[in-house]
């Protein structure tokens, strides 16, 4: 039902129509500008807050230093507390496992909890390929699903789209997927909210198997974690019989104390709230009590090749607050979409090239679509330094092929700039020729000149000015 | 105690003035400026698009150029963020201990020219006279690497005549970021729209800054669109006196 990122222009132009959609523009201003304030007041109400902050990092820092041994720890725990895991190297395994699992459930359909994991997998279109149908229970994944869409945000995936939109999506697609909009559905939020309610509650209680992923595992005791807002998390978690949870093998933490500090830095840096309203926590299976069979898929999916880069790494910190994406200037100008992949954003353009690698045209353009104003390492509860590994993956990018013309013209301005009296004579000629100077430029300068005047160049450079200026000192003081 | 200008490649070049005005100001203040003629470029650059490498030779030459000055001022919040932020990791990643000397040697005396006139001189009041409305865009290298804070806004407030008005999404980036706006130019120029609506409404003759860079885009948008207003370095307006005006 939804739409995939394959084959994606470059992020420049597929900015480019975005920038130019008015709606668009206005849709995800008003969302990003809301939640930017509502954060920044949430946050300033600790006074711990860079002390939650440091531990987050910390925690994470460690438990990447050491993932081998709490996978380890993990795999134990949910054993022995009566589920299977499963380890999977990339989306296709992992995908493969999951539709295995639920065909021998003998079920055709299953109901989703919002889930990162599985839509970087993209394993609503393999189990759909496989005669299954996945129903997206959270309320903007629907939204995304009934539309044909694609996600634009972590946290609130239709962001791109407001209140008449959805009634329009809602009116024209929930019928064929099950409980039609009612008649007469307006626009109006609690409208729309009982609409969904509606059409997901049938969903929920025939459902026989759930997918999910998780926030967090924890590895002492094996439990799994979900933090959510609407409760229709919590609906998939507990009524089926059977749960197939896919989470990145990042998700894991040490003890169940380490909890305190992401259960407090989580809600207030996604939704500004102190604490979320459904936190689900499960332990493997408990007879009577929720589902009899658990699965958990362990997901590597290039999480352990970009674990080997020493300065890359730090974007497996993080927690998927979506913080970075609501402060990001070019975020907000150019929408989700033009990340080409499910993590949009300062965190996708960073975490997207290296779980995917930098060959695609896509990926290779992520490093540098940003212009590194630094707004969402302030943000990032985890302290991940977005600016520092954008500019290390633009480094590898730029020894790619395709680079070559860049690369010399670097080459040849940083030789100048080490041969001061080259560089002077450069700026002379320049100052002589300066009425010459087209206020437009031709090639590649004119990705500048479109929209903006260059400045007028100066009769002189500063330093031939302060040249002048010693040589007349020198003279009045011999005078 | 002995002084160093850092004019930056691009106040070299493009806004020789507002490397004079610095001079001026210091000169002013009692504060003898030597202008290294070793120095070029401080390598932001090509490090920014991924040529690390490349930048080794600028990072030494920086080294070179400033050695036995006891500090080196610079009128663009970038640069200086570059020395104190980036050296040090170009020095950790590269094999040259040259590298290392240089960022231990360096990054200490370092300092964007607000940093200097209120921590080093201890200044607020420049001596200034600029009888105009004018609104300041704190540029993300001074406001989040060096976290300049209020330095700049201080230093205005004390300027007389000065009627200093507030830019609303003052926080935000221009959309310059250097190769970012050749290499971006649509998301670029957006950023730079909102910017320069925004130091419209403040209905302010002069939009002031302290990166010339950010103020090349800035001003590059304010021209294309004729407007009145005019994009300006704050190393210009503090040199402004009663006797020398802007001219
Ligand atoms: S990178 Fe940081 S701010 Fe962005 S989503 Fe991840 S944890 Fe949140």
């Amino acid at each position: 039902m939804s739409g995939t990122f394959l084959g994606m222009p470059a992020f420049p132009e597929a900015a480019r129509t975005s920038v130019h959609n008015p709606t668009l523009r206005a849709n995800i201003r008003h969302a990003t500008h809301t939640i930017r304030t509502k954060r920044a007041a949430a946050v300033a109400e600790l006074d711990d807050w860079a002390e939650l902050r440091e531990a987050g990092k910390q925690i994470k820092e460690h438990t990447l230093r050491h993932l081998d041994r709490y996978l380890v720890q993990l795999e134990e725990a949910v054993t022995a507390a009566g589920g299977t895991v499963h380890w999977a190297a990339d989306a296709d395994e992992a995908n493969r496992i999951v539709t295995e699992l639920v065909r021998a459930t003998g079920e055709s359909e299953v109901v989703k909890v919002k889930s990162m994991a599985t839509q970087e997998i993209g394993l609503n279109e393999a189990l759909e390929a496989a005669g299954i149908a996945a129903y997206e229970t959270d309320l903007a994944e629907l939204i995304v699903q009934l539309g044909e869409d694609r996600p634009s945000h972590i946290l609130v995936p239709a962001i791109h789209r407001n209140r008449g939109e959805i009634r329009d999506i809602f009116r024209r697609e929930m019928g064929r997927w099950g409980r039609a909009a009612p008649d007469g559905l307006s626009d109006e939020p609690a409208q729309l909210a009982e609409a969904a309610r509606l059409h997901l509650r049938e969903k929920f209680l025939r459902a026989k198997v759930a997918v999910s992923g998780a926030n967090f595992m924890v590895a002492e005791t094996g439990t799994l974690v979900v933090v959510e807002s609407e409760g229709n998390g919590r609906m998939c978690l507990t009524l089926p019989e059977t749960l197939i949870s896919v989470a990145g093998i990042e998700k894991v933490v040490p003890t169940w104390r380490d909890l305190e500090v992401f259960l407090q830095t989580l809600p207030r840096s996604s939704t500004a709230e102190r604490m979320n309203p459904y936190t689900s926590m499960w332990t493997g299976t408990t007879p009577g009590d929720g589902p009899r069979n658990f699965h958990l898929v362990l997901l590597d999916n290039g999480r352990t090749d970009t674990l080997a880069d020493e300065v890359g790494r730090q974007a497996l910190r993080c927690i998927r607050c979506s913080a970075c994406l609501n402060v990001c200037p070019v975020y907000e100008r150019a929408g989700g979409h033009a990340y080409g992949s499910v993590y949009p954003g300062p965190i996708g353009a960073i975490l997207s090239p290296q779980l995917r690698g930098t060959q695609s045209e896509i990926d290779a353009s992520l490093p540098y679509a940003s212009s590194l104003c630094g707004a969402c390492y302030d943000v990032c509860p985890v302290a991940i330094d977005i600016p520092e590994v954008l500019v290390h993956l633009r480094e590898q990018v730029a020894e790619q092929p395709g680079h070559r013309l860049e690369r010399a013209a670097m080459g040849a301005a940083a030789k100048a700039f080490d041969h001061p009296s080259v560089l002077a004579a450069g700026q002379r000629l320049a100052s002589l020729t300066r009425r010459l100077h087209p206020s437009k430029l031709p090639g590649p300068g004119r990705a500048w000149s479109e929209s903006r005047d260059l400045p007028a160049f100066p009769a002189e450079s500063f330093r031939t000015w302060f040249k002048r200026q010693e040589r007349r000192k020198r003279e009045e003081g011999t005078r | 105690m002995r002084v160093a200008l850092f004019a930056t490649c691009v106040n070299d070049a493009l806004y020789p003035s507002t490397a004079i005005a610095t001079v001026k100001l210091l000169e002013r203040l009692g504060v003898q400026v030597d202008f290294p003629a070793a120095q070029t470029c401080c390598g932001q650059p090509q490090y920014n698009t991924g040529y690390r490498r490349q930048t080794e030779p600028l990072v030494r030459r920086m080294g070179r150029a400033f050695e036995g000055y006891d500090h080196v001022v610079t009128p663009s919040g970038s640069c200086a963020a570059m020395v104190r932020d980036h050296y040090p990791r170009i020095a950790r990643r590269g094999s040259d201990p040259r590298l290392t000397a240089v960022s231990e040697s360096l990054v200490p005396r370092m300092y964007e020219l607000t940093e200097f006139l209120v921590d080093v001189l201890g200044v607020t009041d420049v001596g200034a006279y600029f009888p105009y409305k004018v609104t300041y865009h704190p540029s993300c290298h001074g406001l989040r690497m060096l976290g300049l804070g209020d330095r700049p806004t201080r230093l205005l407030r004390a300027v007389k005549g000065l009627e200093l008005i507030e830019l609303p999404g003052a926080d935000e980036c221009c959309g310059f970021g250097g190769t970012f706006a050749v290499k971006n130019p649509d998301v670029s120029v957006a950023m730079g729209e909102d910017k320069v609506r925004n130091a419209a409404s403040t209905g302010a003759g002069v939009l002031c800054g302290a990166d010339n860079s950010c103020l090349m885009h800035i001003g590059g948008i304010l021209h294309r669109q004729d407007s009145p207003q005019r994009a300006l370095h704050l190393a210009e307006i503090l040199a402004c006196t009663e006797e020398e005006p802007l001219t």
